[in-house]
């Protein structure tokens, strides 16, 4: 499939920033965060931020961005429709959670209620995401029982990373959080091992026999029906990376995973202000490494049409 | 809406006989110089005259060498719109410009409604849908929605396109629906199949797989070329002194 950075940038920017929002409606009430008024303003900030770019970009995949609001109207039957709904839906909750924090400085009462729909919004979003992918038949990579916790996982790692970062920064880090984004990190590594393994070893039923009904035998493709490339090769027939592959896994296991946790270990040793220049360093590393492993996640994806074109 | 519906009274589509396909072309610029002007209009060529042609087609003929042990053989694989009866394309639509027709079971868009997500055009396993870069939608086969149910045309002609144009009768239109059909009893005579079936997407269109191999070889072998060892006598004499 072809990896569209707005698509890229979108599922890795809003992954991230609802799996802050998502800790942060939770952190706040549970009173491991101050009601500090500049702490709020980042971190909100950060995380609505993430979330309204990651949003915005994916307006850049449309054809016609300017009828986007018709999307919220199919949610009975699509994913996608349903995304949209509960990613404008969760703005309410973050949105009074965000100024119950930063103009009332409390984090307690209809402002911790308001957090918590937050986080439940923020998680119900990240599995509609998912499930656009996950539903897709024609793409077995895509419709696989690893799709929708990868992007759960993730979106929990690269949110926790951020919090520590953040918490970090305002010299509020705690090793309970520095260990917790290692150990997020260390199980989102481990997912995404698993996943490209099962994908590796994939044995896919849909053959070039039953797309042309011809059974039997060994189906070749002759001629295509054109000579220039057209939509379907553009869209679907994507496969530079697989040339690349095995070195654009390497790289998203070395930033997204493998240099966060050595420096939020490094962290952990190290005294503030070092601790969060590390913590600042692991999150950047990551979201580069899961930009990476997004654009992989397209890449290496196969459609069924292809076999229509023998490849 | 984009809610499949439970039923629909008929099942109109095409039934396309592998066999007797020739690969001619006919049925997709037929079908491309109807459907420009049709429902859909238009179906934009980028480029037509340049090094980097590309456009929207509804109807895509490959061609496919079939190798078994009982030998091998060229097949002309016309590929469109199979107006599925669970199309994921049209429940993956976040806004309703894809649809399933409850009366006659065509899947269409609706252009006015298309923001050209594209996710339905990933839904499709059979590449059904052709972006169009230039009006920024989606578009598709439409059945010639225009043409079956067009009362200005001779009621011969009231067949998609693609139909009407088939020189050696390929294709065949027809509600599927209906086991009395004429295209529902070819089918059931020729064994028509659908096509990756394990999809689950259910297909209303039907491919007729070329008929098997026959023991019909002639019977009496061609006859054996003329020997070419020199002539002897007199006159073999005469042709070697002359060629010589």
């Amino acid at each position: 499939m072809h990896p569209a950075f707005s698509v890229v940038f979108f599922t890795t920017a809003t992954g991230a920033g609802y799996g802050l929002l998502a800790l942060l409606g939770v952190l706040g009430p549970l009173g491991f965060v101050a009601p500090d008024l500049w702490l709020g303003f980042v971190g909100m900030g950060l995380a609505l931020g993430l979330i309204a770019a990651g949003l915005l970009s994916s307006t850049g995949h449309l054809g016609r961005p300017e009828r986007a609001w018709r999307a919220f109207s199919q949610w009975r039957s699509s994913w996608l429709s349903r995304e949209g709904l509960a990613s404008v839906a969760t703005f309410i909750p973050a949105g009074l959670f965000g100024m119950g924090w930063i103009l009332l400085g409390r984090l307690d009462g209809w402002v911790a209620a308001a957090g918590v729909l937050a986080t439940v919004g923020a998680i119900v979003t990240v599995c509609m995401t998912g499930m656009i992918y996950a539903s897709l038949k024609p793409i077995a990579q895509w419709h696989s029982p690893y799709t929708l916790p990868g992007y759960l996982i993730f979106s929990a790692m690269s949110g926790c990373v951020l919090v520590n970062a953040l918490l970090q920064g305002f010299a509020l880090g705690s090793t309970v959080l520095l260990a917790a984004s290692g150990l997020l990190t260390l199980l989102g590594w481990g997912w995404k091992l698993t996943t490209w393994r099962h994908n590796d070893q994939l044995e896919i039923a849909t053959n070039a026999n039953t797309a042309t009904g011809l059974a039997g035998g060994t189906v070749r493709s002759l001629e295509w029906p054109h000579t220039e490339e057209n939509y379907l090769l553009k869209e679907m027939g994507f496969r530079i990376a697989r040339k690349h592959g095995a070195k654009l896994r390497r790289i998203t296991q070395a930033l997204a995973f493998g240099l966060p946790i050595l420096l939020l270990i490094a962290a952990c040793a190290l005294p503030w202000p070092f601790a969060a220049v590390l913590s600042a360093f692991a999150a950047i590393a990551q979201f580069a490494g899961m930009l990476v492993e997004r654009w992989l996640f397209f890449a290496e994806a196969k459609h069924t049409v292809m076999l229509y074109y023998g490849r | 809406m984009t809610c499949l519906p439970s039923h629909t009274d008929k099942k109109l589509g095409l039934v396309i006989d592998l066999d007797t396909c020739v690969g001619c072309q006919a049925c997709v610029t037929a079908c491309k110089e109807w459907n420009t002007g049709g429902h859909m209009a238009p179906l934009t060529d980028i480029d037509p005259y340049g090094g980097h042609v590309d456009g929207v087609w509804f109807n895509r003929v490959h061609s496919y060498e079939h190798i078994t042990e009982m030998g091998g053989r060229t097949v002309n694989f016309p590929r469109s719109c199979l107006h599925c009866e669970t199309p994921a394309c049209v429940t993956v639509c976040p806004t309703g410009a894809s649809y399933k027709r409850a009366s006659d079971g065509i899947v269409l868009i609706d252009e006015d409604k298309c923001i050209g997500c594209k996710l339905c055009s990933w839904a499709c396993p059979y590449g059904a849908r052709e972006f169009d870069t230039d009006v920024g939608v989606m578009k598709k086969c439409t059945l010639c929605v225009d043409r079956i149910y067009n009362d200005n045309l001779a009621e011969e002609d009231r067949v998609p396109a693609c139909v009407a144009a088939c020189p050696t009768s390929a294709r065949h239109f027809g509600d599927l629906g209906d086991p009395a059909s004429a295209v529902s009893q070819l089918v059931a005579e020729r064994g028509g199949i659908d096509l990756m079936p394990e999809m689950g997407y259910k297909p209303t269109n039907k491919y007729l797989p070329p008929r098997a191999h026959t023991q019909r070889a002639p019977s009496v072998p061609a006859k054996a070329l003329e020997s070419v060892r020199a002539e002897g006598g007199f006159l073999g004499w005469v042709d070697r002194m002359l060629s010589s």
